[in-house]
């Protein structure tokens, strides 16, 4: 085999780094919460047994919740990064070809392991996945990513021991697919499955055995290579760094709803800083922007009103204080007395690259990169939000709910685990 | 080489640059090709920073060694041996205590007012890391 591709993934992620500084959440079950503390994002196994789905709305699952004393929990998100980083970097020990594909996720490209056996190889890193991290992990096997990605779909549901599981062989792969639905497949979502069922392709192993020239005449080039990639010749390659974004979008709930223009303009402002933020790090320019506000549109009682105006900045730039401006004013343009607001949010748009840019021969937009590379390094090193503009306010008392936060236990020095 | 940095005035649609050098003057600092790395303590703290968390002790137990406040480097990556000290969960909470695998497993504290703690059968005790440094101010 001269090539396989391993699929290795974090079980219950969320809930799995929450156990490993609370050992109270271990052998029950345990949800996390979505921003704002909406819907199960994150449920641990025995979660998922007393019959709560993904995302279901936690006022809707509260009587399960109370009846088999669910630990519920708000996520956590520096503490689900820093594990996240450090999984990375145990899968980059063992091979030199790894894509970060989520927060939980990385497939590896084994080229030229021959002599290695891979199955054994795989299964020392969920040895030290656990160890290192106390993360349990599954990876599967294969020669294409979307097979490595089925591999991986068994080896976490028929939790195989040592939780490797490899299709590669003709008769392992027609066993797994034979009773895999199209829509369980990578990058076959539920639109398109409907449209195959009504061809008659139902099962993962129908779609492999179909004839893909006659698909992509049906569907598009990407039908055909997941045949391909079903039929283990890879047509999805490994990608290293993911593409730069070509659109920003900020944006999230008040845990209140709102009038208060000034607790707007700080949020405004907040998801402003952030936006450029993202635009910095992958080093690139934004030539427009739009602001949008609204009401809560689940809430009868309330008067509803949604706006957004998309403004045009002279020249592009990365630079917060440009942006910041044009937000307000823009805000300005679309605030309306009187509604009670529940979401903003803001879009940087028309993204190029810092290098490939036209100034703007008769206006230039009065941008001191050292400014903000001297905001970012701060930003840095003390911690987010340590340097900021003022606009930004400083009590944050829009930012959204999240009750049942778990400590920071990585990521500060206050946090950090207590032992006896 | 000479800087050039072109500084542009504010609240004028056509704006004209200026321009100024900066010439660099004076000798340059003979220990300037010397100055390289400085000494950074998680070099000799730290092992293996994928594997390694800090905790933070609360108690007695372990005086003689270890004190309350000070700063636990935890390797989960090294293996436990006879005589290491190591973070444990025991009844769901966090100890620090030494391992004592003569005769049984055994959790010593190095503090001779408390009682070891015998491993038996029903007891649920994960090695949750092994002390490798401890850190504390004066």
């Amino acid at each position: 085999m001269s090539k396989m591709f391993a699929l290795c993934d974090v079980n219950n992620f969320y809930v799995s780094c929450e156990r490993l500084f609370n050992p109270a959440l271990r052998n029950r079950p345990v949800i996390v919460l979505s921003n704002n503390d909406g819907c199960a994002v994150a449920r641990s196994n025995e979660a998922k047994a007393i019959g709560i789905k993904m995302g279901a709305p936690l006022h809707k699952i509260q009587d399960i919740v109370r009846k088999h004393n669910v630990q519920v929990l708000s996520s956590n998100y520096a503490l689900y990064g820093d594990l996240s980083n450090r999984f990375v970097s145990v899968l980059e020990r063992s091979c030199d070809q790894v894509e970060q594909y989520s927060i939980d996720e990385s497939f590896l490209l084994y080229e030229g392991f021959k002599h290695t056996n891979l199955i054994e190889h795989n299964q020392e890193i969920v040895k030290t996945v656990q160890q290192w991290l106390g993360l349990p992990i599954c990876i599967g096997l294969a020669p294409s990513k979307t097979l490595a990605k089925i591999a991986n779909h068994y080896a976490k549901s028929l939790a195989v021991p040592n939780g490797v599981l490899e299709l590669n062989s003709r008769y392992t792969v027609k066993n797994a697919l034979e009773n895999l639905p199209v829509s369980e497949i990578w990058g076959v979502g539920r639109r398109l499955s409907e449209k195959l069922n009504k061809v008659g392709i139902h099962t993962a192993l129908q779609l492999r055995n179909a004839d893909y020239k006659t698909l992509q005449r049906m569907f598009s080039v990407n039908m055909e290579r997941t045949v391909l990639e079903l039929r283990g010749k890879s047509c999805i390659a490994l990608e290293d760094s993911p593409p730069p974004k070509k659109q920003i979008v900020c944006s999230r709930s008040f845990s209140n709803k709102t009038d208060d223009l000034q607790l707007i303009r700080e949020a405004i402002a907040y998801h402003v800083t952030r936006g450029c933020e993202t635009l910095r790090k992958q080093g690139s320019l934004a030539k427009s922007m739009t602001v949008g506000i609204r009401t809560n549109p689940f809430s009868a009682q309330d008067k509803q009103y949604c706006q957004s105006i998309t403004l045009s900045l002279p020249e592009a730039t990365d630079h917060t204080g440009v942006f910041l401006k044009s937000a307000m004013r823009g805000l300005q343009e679309i605030y309306k007395k009187g509604f009670l607001y529940k979401k903003v949010g803001i879009m940087l748009n028309d993204l190029s690259t810092a290098e490939g840019h036209q100034k703007d021969f008769f206006m230039s937009v009065k941008s001191s990169p050292e400014l903000m590379q001297a905001v970012d390094s701060i930003n840095a090193k003390y911690g987010k939000g340590t340097a900021k503009f003022a606009l930004q306010g400083f009590n944050q008392k829009w930012s959204m709910k999240s009750e049942r936060r778990s400590k920071d236990f990585t990521s500060n020095w206050n946090d950090i685990v207590k032992v006896k | 080489m000479a800087k050039v940095s072109i500084l542009t005035p504010t609240n004028s649609p056509l704006e004209l640059p200026i321009v100024t050098s900066k010439v660099p003057a004076g000798f340059p600092s003979p220990a300037e090709e010397y100055l390289g790395d400085t000494l950074d303590l998680n070099q000799i703290m730290v092992d293996n920073p994928t594997a390694t968390f800090f905790a933070r002790v609360q108690g007695e137990s372990m005086t003689t060694t270890i004190f309350p406040d000070d700063i636990l480097v935890v390797d989960r990556s090294v293996s436990p041996k006879h005589g290491s000290v190591v973070v444990a969960i025991v009844n769901n909470e966090f100890t620090v205590k030494r391992l004592n695998m003569n005769d049984g497993l055994t959790l010593v504290s190095d503090n001779p007012d408390y009682e070891p703690i015998r491993i038996t059968g029903e007891m649920d005790l994960t090695v949750w890391g092994v002390v490798t440094g401890i850190s504390r101010k004066l």
